[in-house]
């Protein structure tokens, strides 16, 4: 029998390189021994995609995306289909998770400096990745055909409208019409199964590539592949991603799923954040919900987007406070990565920042009042100041000397 | 010349220099030509995103009776897929109109949100009747309309003379659809071509006569 096995992986490895990817990936890629609770997210980011794949599949199969059917068919999901209201729960609330997952992965960046030298390149395949994500929900948003799918994408594509010159006609464009109808929830539906997900996947294959180039960071921000190998050729400081990463990795998807469990079971609509309130009235063209706001991942953005008293600059704000992440690897001059070696003034600026986006969260979801105007327009100095002024503080910061090992 | 008249042993080191420039060249050219077709080819899929022709037709005319429309009513008619809006104004809503300018962004509605014929105090063609799009000129809410006697009207603004409120962002207009200042919305809303077709009946979607 073992005969056989090795000999069909011969015969397999003669003809595609198996062995080879496991090693390389798996069983002799070395990451620093000194991984913590927040390195769980990536794989669990990975996880969530599989089930989100997998339920939208399923989903897909019993869904019509015909505005004067979609509601109608949710409902039929949710109430007919057998365990139908288990998959669609799953995905529903599987898009939250998926943000909470990425939101503390690219966190843990934050404090461990991941997106510096040589990983510019992942940090930015890892914002490409964010982006898709956030389209993809938002598309799929549109699908259940409720009042917030339809009034929260009324407002969404409208942003384009304030794209001097052309806003107008490139709104209507990605409408199809001049308001948000039949013809939108059926490109939106094509967009959110066919075209995001082979984007999704792509990218995600291409974040796991470059992250096997340059080798994991970890929480002392310190390069492994830069210490002297021992004899058998591993660096001092790494262990073998299997078993060890998996074995731990495996831990934390054991516990991701009871939390997951919990919420589809127990808090599916989690009191308004995971599924909106007023998504269980069907959408209504003609009849705005006196009060519209994004889902929780999208709030902080949101609230920028209304701090500004103008239209164009309100967008551009908010479009900013995406694409500021991007340049997030030149923004930091600091000579250390990790918080760990960082000083007092790193360590509020990010505090500050923290403030700002759950703050700004917050807001995004409130309706708006004059105060809480103001308010979105202080944290979002916050907001940016954290970035903008990052190349001056990451070098006043007084930082604590970097060992040359891991200090587990 | 022609490529196949070149035998290999003809071929010298220096001509082998010059086939790199060839080389180059064809290489440019295929991009170029590849490019320039992969363009146009892209055209028909850009364009199938645009409103079809039955989506075109849907925009067609629509009309309202506003026979039974009372002071300070307002009756919602639908056109585009979008709410059109017919509030009858009283005497005294008119006389306040006036009074707002100073709060107002573009109280003489310079900016071409409606057709000529509404480019006046009222924004309208019969000074009583305001006819505009339901929609938020920010990112495309639908506000609600707020009477000067409506128990909430206080919280919207001191000495509120009734108008629109947009729950979304928070932006006010007055009952000529005119948008205050500092509110996020940057225009009036949006008067639609319209025509009397007699004293009761409006269309929707067509300029009047003459305009």
């Amino acid at each position: 029998m073992n005969n056989l096995l090795t000999a069909s992986l011969e015969w397999i490895d003669a003809r595609y390189p198996l062995s080879q990817q496991w090693n390389e990936h798996l069983a002799k890629y070395y990451a620093p021994k000194n991984f913590n609770f927040w390195y769980y997210f990536g794989s669990l980011a990975i996880l969530v995609l599989v089930l989100q794949m997998v339920t939208g599949i399923f989903l897909a199969g019993s869904y019509k995306p015909d505005a004067t059917l979609a509601f109608a068919s949710v409902e039929y999901i949710m109430r007919d289909v057998e365990y139908g209201w288990l998959i669609r729960y799953m995905h529903a609330i599987g898009a939250s998770f998926f943000f909470i997952a990425v939101y503390l992965h690219m966190f843990r960046a934050l404090l461990y400096g991941s997106y510096r030298k040589p990983r510019e390149l992942l940090w930015i395949i890892g914002m490409c990745i964010y982006m898709a994500l956030m389209a993809e929900s938002f598309l799929g948003y549109l699908l259940p055909w409720g009042q917030m799918s339809y009034w929260g994408a009324q407002v969404i594509i409208s942003l384009f409208g304030a794209i001097p010159y052309i806003g107008e006609d490139l709104a209507v464009w990605v409408r199809g019409d001049y308001v948000i109808s039949d013809v939108t929830l059926n490109r939106f539906f094509a967009y959110h199964v066919v075209s995001m997900p082979i984007i999704l996947l792509g990218l995600v294959f291409v974040h796991i590539l470059a992250l096997h180039h340059v080798g994991s960071n970890n929480p002392d921000g310190i390069e492994i592949k830069k210490q002297p190998k021992n004899e058998k050729g591993w660096y001092l400081d790494g262990i073998p991603f299997h078993p060890y990463y998996t074995v731990k990795d495996i831990f934390g998807v054991g516990i991701f799923l009871i939390l997951f469990a919990l919420a589809i079971f127990y808090a599916p609509e989690m009191g308004g954040y995971f599924l909106e309130k007023n998504n269980f009235f069907p959408a209504d063209p003609m009849n705005t919900p006196l009060h519209i706001e994004p889902l929780w991942y999208f709030t902080p953005f949101y609230a920028i987007l209304r701090a500004i008293p103008d239209k164009l600059g309100g967008v551009v704000a908010m479009g900013a406070s995406i694409v500021v992440l991007f340049f997030l690897p030149w923004l930091d001059r600091s000579p250390v990565k990790s918080i760990r070696y960082k000083g007092m003034v790193y360590k509020l600026a990010l505090f500050l920042f923290v403030v700002s986006f759950f703050g700004l969260g917050y807001l995004g979801m409130q309706a708006p009042t004059p105060t809480f105007t103001l308010l979105s327009r202080i944290l979002s100095v916050i907001y940016f100041a954290f970035f903008l002024l990052m190349p001056f503080y990451s070098v006043w910061d007084k930082t604590k000397p970097v060992p040359e090992r891991l200090t587990d | 010349m022609s490529a196949h008249s070149v035998t290999p042993s003809q071929v010298s080191p220096e001509q082998g220099t010059d086939d790199k420039g060839r080389r180059r060249f064809l290489i440019a050219a295929t991009t170029v030509v590849g490019g320039i077709g992969a363009g146009f080819a892209s055209v028909p899929f850009i364009l199938s995103l645009q409103p079809s022709a039955k989506t075109r037709a849907a925009g067609a005319p629509v009309e309202a009776d506003i026979s039974k429309l009372e002071d300070g009513q307002r009756i919602i008619v639908e056109w585009r897929g979008k709410p059109v809006w017919i509030v009858k104004r009283t005497p005294q809503n008119l006389t306040e109109l006036a009074t707002l300018t100073g709060k107002l962004r573009d109280p003489t509605s310079e900016e071409p949100q409606q057709p000529a014929y509404a480019k006046n105090e009222q924004r309208s063609i019969k000074p009583e009747y305001l006819v505009v799009v339901g929609i938020c000129t920010h990112l495309g809410c639908s506000p609600s309309y707020v009477t000067a006697d409506d128990p909430s009207a206080k919280d919207l603004m001191s000495d509120w003379k009734g108008g629109f409120f947009c729950p979304c962002h928070g932006s006010f207009f007055d009952l000529a659809g005119r948008v205050y200042q500092g509110v996020p919305a940057p225009t009036n809303l949006v008067v639609p071509p319209h025509k009397y077709l007699s004293d009761t009946r409006i269309l929707i979607g067509v300029d009047q006569d003459g305009a």
